[in-house]
């Protein structure tokens, strides 16, 4: 195949495997909120002041909604059209919530994303260059610490501190950084080329730049589209003990109400926001790996 | 075994049995409440103080660590099932239902854990009793924390198909669940046990988190998610240091399974 035809063959596999997925789950969180206990009720059929026809036709309007698959296929239609349907407990349109609190998660996550990649790749790097043992084993004991601790408590910790809530998210993404990326390192400084670099008096900048991160930096970029998901995954307890008006807070907000419809479509986003991160990665660590094709 | 490793065990291992032994040394059991002393400071009635409604926190802490170190494991073993099911048995059989296999795990692993695990927590009744909660909490986790090892496995069981020992036995004739049953599972067992172990510490953090969020074990049964929620209200570290006490407790339960898990098993 020519070149550059593979990077967008590539491209199309992966936004053909997306969009399967993104229906796929679509389709099975659909699937599990119809079979969900209590999905038939609606609690204004308690309201006595509703007469037996006012129940009826509440009744009618939810009849579409028992076969899964015309339920899917009317939210389907729905969602092409830009109505993702409306919040039970919230009683707003999912759409405009989503974009109301998206903008927070984004800027919370990602923020504690770029702190938690500064401080766990400065460490990782520093540990390898320097080779201290001391200093190995407190980065080994500071990040086994912070994996031994839930997410939630990390967020309780940073209310009672008073500290930001994507301080948190750093807190709890840096561990999974740090562990892989220094045993990524470690791995690659160990490779008999880096040894020979060494012998030949070659400066530690200069082996890390031209020898270390080719070999270890595909494999980074891959791990930074993983990270995306913990981060988003961390912003539930964050956001929802923080206080912060994001994706995370809305998704607990609308499990603690059952609010189904809701939570549907803020797993498709994260879904799709996660695959598109790991998407991203993949296509990103086949172009390091293959350079010459895109020259 | 080194020596961390071998601290490690005897701390695990008497805490579950501290805990186990939670009707002997807390004969009040987690529920009773002490209607004189609510939220009071530690003494020698109440090692740990009580709570807002006066429960004995030391009781509450025992009966919780009961729930959380032992549902965990049982959780643990409904996942590696399943993920032995899924994922040894698609790589056994290869081509389409390996790609199947592979595909729906991907589906599960794209999802954020936290967001699936409350998503199907509230598809199901919230208003529960206690012990059907319990129930609820770590089958949600055992059911949805296969996915991951179903891809271990499903690459160890692709391997092993092609290995040569499994040709030569299907050059003697033997096929279908025979050759699964007598070969094939029994060389997955070093990675099904690493599975195992690597899900406890993972399902014991999730049951902390969906208890901080209320979406756990409910009231009055203790568990480390309900115990860690009370800390919501917790003003200083400095004024009452023993309500971390289950925080601590949970952090050296957690090093210790971490070092359980040495390097070869947690790659496997």
């Amino acid at each position: 195949m020519p070149r550059g035809k593979t990077l967008l063959w590539k491209i199309a596999r992966h936004l053909a495997a997306i969009v399967a997925l993104v229906l796929l789950g679509g389709l099975l969180s659909a699937t599990l909120v119809r079979m969900a206990p209590g999905f038939d009720a609606d609690e204004r059929e308690l309201d006595p002041s509703l007469n037996a026809e006012s129940v009826r036709a509440l009744r009618q309007s939810r009849a579409g909604e028992h076969n899964i698959f015309s339920f899917y296929a009317g939210y389907l239609r729905g969602a092409m059209h830009g109505d993702l349907g409306t919040s039970h407990a919230l009683g707003q349109p999912v759409q405009s919530l989503l974009r109301e609190r998206w903008p927070v998660t984004a800027r919370v996550a990602g923020v504690g994303l770029l702190l938690a990649w500064l401080l766990a790749s400065t460490l990782a790097f520093t540990a390898c260059l320097w080779r201290l043992p001391a200093y190995e084993t407190l980065g080994t004991a500071v990040s086994g610490a912070f994996l031994c601790i839930p997410a939630a408590v990390l967020a309780l910790l940073s209310v009672i501190l008073n500290a930001p809530g994507y301080l948190a998210i750093a807190l709890i993404v840096f561990p999974k950084i740090y562990r892989y990326s220094r045993n990524l390192l470690a791995k690659s400084y160990s490779l008999p080329h880096i040894t020979a670099a060494r012998a030949r008096g070659l400066g530690e900048a200069r082996i890390l730049a031209w020898h270390v991160l080719p070999v270890a930096g595909p494999q980074m970029i891959a791990l930074a589209g993983i990270t995306v998901s913990i981060a988003l995954g961390a912003s539930i307890p964050v956001e929802a003990l923080c206080g912060l008006p994001g994706i995370g807070q809305l998704a607990w907000q609308a499990a603690l109400s059952r609010d189904l419809p809701l939570l549907v479509n803020i797993m498709v986003l994260v879904t799709l926001v996660t695959l598109l991160a790991n998407s991203g990665a993949d296509v990103m660590t086949y172009m390091l790996k293959a350079p010459e094709e895109f020259a | 075994m080194n020596a961390a490793r071998k601290l490690a065990c005897v701390v695990v291992l008497t805490v579950c049995a501290v805990s186990l032994a939670a009707n002997w040394l807390a004969p009040a059991g987690y529920a009773k409440q002490f209607r004189e002393a609510p939220s009071a400071p530690p003494s020698r009635q109440h090692l740990l103080g009580t709570d807002e409604v006066g429960r004995d926190r030391f009781a509450r802490i025992l009966y919780g660590t009961r729930i959380s170190l032992l549902l965990a494991p049982a959780a643990a073993l409904v996942s590696t099932v399943m993920a032995a099911l899924v994922g040894g048995l698609a790589g056994y059989l290869g081509g389409i239902w390996l790609r199947l296999a592979r595909g729906f795990t991907d589906l599960f692993l794209s999802l954020p854990w936290l967001f699936l695990l409350i998503a199907v927590r509230a598809l199901l009744p919230l208003n529960v009793s206690p012990l059907t909660s319990v129930l609820i909490t770590f089958l949600i986790l055992g059911l949805l924390g296969w996915a991951a090892s179903a891809r271990v496995l499903s690459t160890s069981a692709d391997d092993l198909r092609n290995s040569d020992f499994v040709l030569q036995a299907r050059a003697s004739g033997l096929h279908g669940p025979r050759l699964f049953l007598v070969h094939v599972l029994p060389n997955l067992k070093p990675v099904l046990y690493a599975q195992f172990w690597i899900s406890i510490p993972v399902f014991i953090l999730a049951e902390a988190n969906l208890g901080i969020l209320g979406l756990g074990v409910a009231e009055p049964l203790p568990s480390w998610g309900s115990l860690l929620r009370e800390l919501e209200d917790l003003i200083s570290f400095r004024e009452e240091p023993w309500r971390l006490v289950p925080l601590l407790l949970l952090a050296v339960v957690m090093t210790s399974f971490q070092l359980l898990l040495s390097n070869e098993e947690v790659s496997a």
